[in-house]
Formats: C-alpha cells, structure tokens, sequence
C-alpha cells in the first residue's frame, strides 16, 4: 500500500502540471523520498486522519439517522379497551346490506391531539339480527373497498379484488378477506366496534 | 478484488486522478495551523447540510406548526434534542470561524492579486452563512425568533424608494404568518444552501487554481497537502466538533422559549448574538429620527464594500497594514458594541424588563411544552398556553391585582422559579447563567417594583450575596416599600389561610386587611377584637373546626383527601358556624341572608364564589356598603369571564400538573 502511494507521488507529480493548472510552481518542492521511520510516522498520521474523519463526520449523519428512526420506538398511544361507538342498531339497514360508517374519535398526529375526528370507516351489516364489521381498507394495500349494491359484493378498485358479502375473497389478488372487526353491543342499542388498523400485504392478520 | 473494482471506476471517472490532485496539493512552507479555518468552515456546512435535511423531515413550516414541530424534535423524538443541538451550536460557532477566516486571509495578504475573485467568493459565502443563520433564526417560531426577525426584516423598510414593497416579499403579505415561515425556510433550507454549494465550489476551485498563500516568512520546506495539513485540519474540525456537543450535552439540546404571540409583548427581542453589534449600533443616538437607514443599511453596506475593496488597496504600499488595521478596528467596534449590548440587557436602566421578559418565555416555554406532552395540542401551543390558568392566572394577577394584593410577597409571578431544580432547569433553557436566577425567587419583576416581605428580602439578599455579582446587588439593596392594600392571596382558601384569617393580630396585618378598611370593621372590632381575643381552648377548637369547614366550601383540588377524610370535624365545624359561635348573626350561610352584613359564606372559595366575588365585589352577596377600593372587574368589563376563571383558577391552585417532573430529561 505504501509502496503503491509513492508511486503514485511520482506519476502525480508528472502529471502535476495538468492538474493543477495555473498554480505557481514550488518554490522549494517536497522532498521525493522520506526516510524510513519519517514514513511510520506519516502511515499513522494518515491513519489518524481517516480515523478522526470518519468519527466527526458520522456524528451529524448519527444524529440524523438516530431521530428518523423515532417512528419506530414509539409507543401506541391509544388509551382505553380500543372500542369506539360507531352508531346505533337502528342505523344498520334491516335487509341485511352493509353500510359505511365513519369512525369517530380521539387522534394524536405526532404534536397534535385531535378530539372527534374521523380516523377511519367500517363496513356494518346484519347477519340475523346481529351486526358484523368489516374493515374498509384492503388488505392488499390499502385502498378503499367499495360496496356494489347492484352486485352485491365489495370491489376493490385499485387492483380489483372482489369480496363476497361476509368479506371473503372472490376472486382477486389479495392476500386475505376482508379484516373483520371485533363488535360490541352496549346499552341494548349502541354499536361498539374496535377499530385497528392491520398491516397490508400479508396473508396473517397483523396490527399495525 | 477492491483494486480492480477501483480500476473500473477509475478508468470511468478519473477519480484518481481527482483524489490525488486533492490530496497532492504543494503548500509552500509546509503545513500550519492557520490554514485550517476554511476546513473547519467547509465542515461545519457540511454538518449543517446534513443536519438540516434529517430536521427538515420533522419540520413544519406554518405558524400553527412550526414550535410544534420543533417542541416534538426537541422534547419527544428520540435523539431529536442530539440533531437540533447540532444544527443550532454549530451555526453559533460559523460566525467565530468565518471571522478566524477572513483574519488569517486578511493578514497573510491572501487577497492579494490574482486571488481577488476567490477573496470575493468568501466575502459573498460569508454573507450567505450570516443569511441561512439569520432566516434560521425564525423558524422554531418562538417568540425570541418571531420579535427578533420582526424587527429585522422591519429594516428592510428603510431602503430608499422600494422598501415597503420589499418588505411585503420577504415577509410573505402584511402580517407575519404562515407565508413568512415558507418563504424563509425555502430560502434557509433551499435557495441559499445551494448558492452556498455553488459558491464553494468555486472557491475551493479557485483556491486550488491559486494554491496557498503562505505566510511570511516562509521557513520550513514545501510539503503536499496530504497527510500533515489534512491531519491539522482534520484536528481543528475534530475540536469543533468536541465544543459544539459539548455545549449541546450541556442545554440538552437547543433552548426554545415559548411559542411566537403576538399579543404578548416581549422585552428581550434580540438578533442572536454575534448580530448584537449591528443592533446596538443602530442605537447610537445619531441614527434616530429618520437616519436609521443609515446605521441599517448604508455604514454596514459601506463596511462590506470597503472589505470587498481590500484586494486593491493592498497594493499601495501602506495598503496591506491599513487592511489589517481596518479589520481589527471593525473587530474591535463589533466587541464593544456587543459589550455594551450585554451590558445594557443585564444592567442598564431597562434591564429588570429585559430580564423578566426572558423568565416569562423560560416559564411559558417549560409550561407549555410540558402540556403539550402530557396532553397533546389541540389547536396550537399557544392557544394551550393562553388556556392555562398557571401562567396566564399569575400574569393577570400581576397586572390587575398585584397593586393592592400580594401572592406570597410578591405579584404572583415569582413563584415557579422557587422550585426546587426549576432555576437550574431556567437557566439551561435560556442559555443564561445562574446569576441571573440566583435565589429562590428572584424576580427582577417584583425586585424593581421593590415589593416583598423582609423575611424574603433577607433571604434573597443573602444569597445575592453569596454570589457577589450581577445587577441585583443594587435592586436588592433596596428597602421594600408600598405597604400591600389587600389581603395576601397565596394559599387563599385553604384550612391555614382561614385560621390565619381569622387570628386577630393577622387579620389586621398587611398579610390580610391591615391595609384596608376592615381593620376597623365590625368582623374585627366585634368579632376578633373583642371576642375571640379572650377564647378559651374549647372555644378556640370551635374556631378551628369552622376554618375547616369553611375551607371545605372551597372544594380545592389540593384538600380533596383532607376534605373527605375529615367529614365529620367539617359537619362539626358547621354547626359551630351556625349555632354555637354564630358567624349568621353577619353572614349568610346555606341560604340568602338580605340582613347579612358581610360576604356570604356559602360556598366561600370555591370556583364560582371567587368569580362572582372578582367579578362584582359590591354584589349584595359580598360588601354592597363597605367594598373598600376593589374594582368590579366583571362588571366594568376590566377582565373577561374568561380571564376571571383564570385567576380563580390559578389562585386555587386549580389546573392540570403533568405528573413527570421534566420535559425531556
Ligand atoms: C450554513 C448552513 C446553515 C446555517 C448557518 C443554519 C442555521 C440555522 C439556525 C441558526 C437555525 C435555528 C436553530 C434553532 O435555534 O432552533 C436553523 C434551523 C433550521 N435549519 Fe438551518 N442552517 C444551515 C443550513 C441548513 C440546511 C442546509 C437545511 C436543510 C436543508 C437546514 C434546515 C433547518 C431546519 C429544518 C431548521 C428548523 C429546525 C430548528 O429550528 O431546530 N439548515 N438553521
Ligand atoms: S389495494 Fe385492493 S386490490 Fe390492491
């Protein structure tokens, strides 16, 4: 390595006309050749500078990459058992059919808390008497599923998914149903759905 | 393998060639200390660019957002203090090494032909690094960066014929807000970062064109750049790098005062610190009255000319020592303006107001970032700050009823700084030393109203003496004077405060109505005076169940335990209040009394007693005859219901706490 550097002092210096144009010429050039132990000293020298170079310049880099990785240390605010009152019995349409319903509730975006906005939608439909939930999004990746009524199924019109009415795919690319959501009935008529969010893509149900 | 994946490259791009020419470079004289500011500088622009791109991923740039973002960088991501530590000291210590730059250049005749393009480079970079700094400096959006930038960019009006006009296209319309902070942070994060780049560029390439000049005299042999200046270099920017995480280390971070209100008036509004001359200059006396633009546009432009100039003065022969007298007659104006610049904000005549407006935005700031972590921002940081009953509750007490009342001796507003690691917290958060928060309750709002008990006096003379510095020495020294006129409300309402109340050698102390008319009222003369003077023990525990149970009619947060555990001395106490020492005979109790002489006794202290009792103290429920002097807030329309309900909430001690003891730490 060494050996090969000075070699490469040599052609440099040949070619140093070209390179650094206009300079002046040295007054005094460099000596050629260094003595022997003059040349230990210059290898830890320059080991020094790679060594302190690379630290000071990975601390702004370090910082930097250490705080991008926040959102992945952070821990799920959300209070309370999960569920959330979407709407009452009566509201769910008696033939059986689903309908979409926003899901209102507390939010917290980084610095912000919202109180009672719309953080999401569910699917709601009677099975004999008792409502299921359906998540909205699809698990393929994410795009809102649409209900067909003149089909009576849910379309996916990002990559055309068809779901049944239970949630089950029909045909299409996704990787799983439709995510069902657990369901509460509260004071004989309140509909409580816990509403999470599932990671898109993979064939098991994950949540975020 | 790593040979012939270099060759490749090599052979594409002749990075050899670029590395070796580099590094390869002959520096007459051989390596020295001095050359290595313009490194040290190249670096921390490098540590800059890269520090801002990663704040730039969690930076808001609209006036709802901005302190926000910011709060959540310093105080909630992970390592985010770390990185915005790094990018605010770092820019501190640029000035100090583009002036070490511009000297060494300046001395050793760098500029001199034909490096005088280069030497203009620099003195455009310079300009550039002052410019990032100074549109860096709004954009936490905090109320030091939103007054000082005000005042700034109010400058710009002075420019002959198209100042206003230029003033609307800095600041994004008429009025301060969200268009200001885009426009500033394109220009900080965008536009003069790449003129920055393209003008390094051509400096380096111009510097290498010309080589170093050396300085005289030229001893020692020719050596190439690599290893022994890179190795200098390298250990000039390593310690730079050791300072700026010292200090970063040291604040935890960067200090960010409390969000930018433009309602609020902020005595301390002051351009960082190495613009402080250029601020003090424009206060000289001559550049009043219409001749600002001079002090503001016209010397300073005429300065950075004559610097510009320097190339071609230097070729006189006298030229090259007037250039170097030039630049340490600036450096030394800068300092003494930057001296008294200090100097005047710590202990010239409108220093207590300098001061106290930097305690108040140390305190809204640590309040309000504490709220926002323990409960999130509805809207904006400041809507929670001008919400809370804490800060807002003390500074309304201060203003409109610390002339007669006191709070614990003083105005309401020295309180917070009495805790316990509070000063020490204040002191990180400001960048101010500890003498300026020596003592637990150094207000240098109430040490120059020169209120406050002796026994406080005392306290905060002595330490003050301990410290043996700082301005206060000549405040403290003051006796305190304007005898309070109202009752001393810390701790209104609560089981002591009652007792106290109504003992009567401190009933008509100043701490209670010693400074009004009550004190030759019938509730002392017929009451205290005469009665409960001569109490025997059995009739003095009577008295004291009644201050529990008037206490308990407050329902103060802070009693609720005592409150409920002690039910049945309070029933006890109410009967004594009723029956047996006879508080009805003047008071009404339970139910309206019209016969009642003084206030109502139902529901004393609590929330809507002390609203109603603020808002209308001549209301037949309170003294509809003998309110002596307090003004019906409510009525008169002084305060708005919502004021008023954040005064009583503050007095009774009736606001959320997070229960963390720190932001942050
Ligand atoms: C020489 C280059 C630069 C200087 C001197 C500089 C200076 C500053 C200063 C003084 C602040 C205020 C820091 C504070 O007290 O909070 C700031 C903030 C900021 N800068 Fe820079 N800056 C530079 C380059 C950059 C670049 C290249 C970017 C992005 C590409 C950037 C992005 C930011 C951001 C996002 C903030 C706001 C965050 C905060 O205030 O902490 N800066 N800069
Ligand atoms: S996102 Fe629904 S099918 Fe692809």
């Amino acid at each position: 390595m060494e050996n090969q550097e000075e070699n490469q002092i040599e052609s440099f210096d040949s070619a140093a006309g070209e390179s650094v144009g206009q300079a002046e010429e040295p007054v005094n050039p460099p000596e050629p050749g260094t003595p022997e132990s003059a040349g230990e000293r210059r290898g830890f020298i320059k080991f020094l500078c790679a060594f302190i170079g690379t630290l000071i310049s990975a601390v702004p880099f370090g910082a930097g990459v250490w705080s991008y990785f926040d959102p992945l240390a952070k821990r799920n605010k959300g209070g309370g058992d999960g569920f959330v009152m979407v709407t009452t019995l009566d509201a769910i349409p008696a033939d059986g059919s689903p309908a979409k319903f926003s899901v209102v509730a507390d939010k917290v975006d980084a610095w912000n808390r919202f109180s009672n906005v719309s953080i999401g939608a569910v699917y709601l439909r009677l099975v004999d008497g008792v409502p299921k939930a359906l998540h909205t999004v699809c698990p393929h990746l994410g795009c809102f599923v649409d209900y067909r009524p003149g089909n009576k199924d849910f379309f996916c019109p990002c990559h055309n998914s068809n779901f049944k009415l239970d949630g089950s795919l029909a045909v299409g690319v996704s990787p799983r149903r439709m995510d069902p959501l657990d369901i509460q009935i509260r004071n004989k008529t309140e509909v409580w759905v816990k509403f999470q969010n599932f990671q898109p893509g993979h064939s098991d149900r994950v949540p975020v | 393998m790593m040979k012939s994946l270099l060759d490749w490259i090599d052979h594409r791009t002749g990075i050899r060639q670029l590395t070796k020419s580099a590094l390869f470079e002959n520096i007459p004289g051989g390596s020295r200390w001095r050359y290595v500011w313009g490194s040290t500088l190249t670096f921390t622009i490098f540590v800059q660019f890269v520090t801002g791109v990663f704040l730039w991923m969690g930076y808001s740039a609209s006036s709802g957002d901005a302190w926000e973002s910011v709060n959540y960088i310093q105080n909630e991501m992970i390592g985010g203090w770390l990185l915005r530590g790094i990018h605010h000291w770092t820019a501190q210590f640029m000035p100090v090494l583009l002036l070490l730059h511009l000297m060494q250049v300046v001395i050793d005749g760098a500029y001199k032909a034909p490096r005088e393009v280069n030497y203009w480079f620099g003195v455009l970079l310079l300009l550039l690094v002052l410019a990032l700094s100074l549109t860096g400096y709004l954009l936490p959006w905090d109320q030091k960066g939103f007054w000082a930038t005000k005042v700034a960019t109010n400058l710009i009006n002075l420019v002959p014929f198209i100042g206003p006009e230029m003033q609307k296209l800095v600041i994004g319309g008429t009025e301060y807000g969200h268009h200001t902070l885009t426009r500033f942070f394109a220009l900080h994060a965008g536009v003069l970062p790449g003129m920055l780049v393209l003008l390094i560029v051509g400096h380096i390439y111009l510097f290498r064109r010309h080589g170093i000049t050396p300085a005289e005299p030229v001893a020692k042999r020719d050596a190439y750049f690599w290893p022994d200046q890179v190795f200098k270099d390298t250990v000039a920017c390593l310690a730079v790098m050791v300072a700026v995480l010292g200090f970063v280390l040291w604040v935890h971070g960067a200090h960010l005062g409390s969000p930018a209100d433009p309602s609020e008036p902020f005595s301390a509004a002051r351009p960082d610190w190495y613009f402080l001359f250029l601020f003090q200059f424009l206060k000289l006396p001559f550049f009043g009255e219409g001749n600002e633009v001079w002090g503001a546009i016209y010397i300073p432009g005429m300065a950075v000319g004559l610097i510009c100039l320097m190339p071609f003065i230097g070729r006189w022969k006298l030229g090259h020592v007037f250039n170097i007298g030039i630049i340490f007659v600036f450096l030394g104006g800068a300092g003494a303006l930057t001296y008294l610049a200090k100097q005047e904000d710590v202990a010239g005549p409108n220093s207590a107001r300098y001061l106290k407006a930097v305690l108040d935005d140390a305190r809204d700031g640590l309040r309000v970032t504490a709220l926002a972590m323990a409960r999130g921002i509805e809207s904006t940081a400041l809507s929670l700050l001008k919400d809370d009953p804490k800060t807002q509750g003390a500074r309304l007490f201060a203003q409109h009823c610390a002339s007669c009342h006191r709070y614990g001796g003083h105005d309401g507003l020295a309180v917070e700084l009495a805790k316990a690691g509070t000063l020490d917290e204040l002191g990180n958060r400001t960048g101010l030393t500890s003498r300026f928060f020596s003592g637990d309750a150094v207000h240098p709002d109430w040490l120059a109203r020169k209120s406050g008990t002796q026994d406080e006096w005392q306290t905060v003379r002595s330490l003050l003496q301990a410290k043996a510095e700082g301005p206060f020495d000549v405040i403290a020294s003051a006796k305190p004077e304007e005898a309070p006129e109202a009752p001393d409300l810390k701790g209104f309402a609560t089981r002591q405060w009652i007792r106290d109340l109504l003992d009567p050698d401190k009933f008509i102390s100043p701490r209670y109505f010693g400074g009004t008319a009550h004190k030759d009222g019938d509730m002392y003369k017929k009451f205290l005076n005469r009665k409960v003077r001569k109490y025997d023990a059995a009739e003095r525990k009577m008295l004291d169940a009644i201050a529990v149970a008037l206490s308990a009619q407050a329902k103060l947060p802070s009693q609720a335990a005592v409150d409920q555990a002690g039910a049945a001395l309070i029933r006890q106490g109410i009967k004594y209040l009723q029956d047996d020492i006879g508080c009805i005979d003047c008071h009404a109790f339970g139910e309206p009394d019209p016969d009642a002489v003084g206030p109502d006794l139902t529901g004393y202290g609590s929330r809507q007693w002390t609203i109603d009792f603020v808002k209308n103290p001549e209301h037949k429920k309170f003294y509809p005859e003998n309110n002596d002097r307090m003004p019906a807030f409510g009525v008169k329309k002084i305060l708005t219901d919502k004021e008023v309900g954040l005064i009583a909430d503050w007095l009774r001690v009736d606001y959320f706490e997070p229960p963390a003891a720190g932001p942050g730490h």
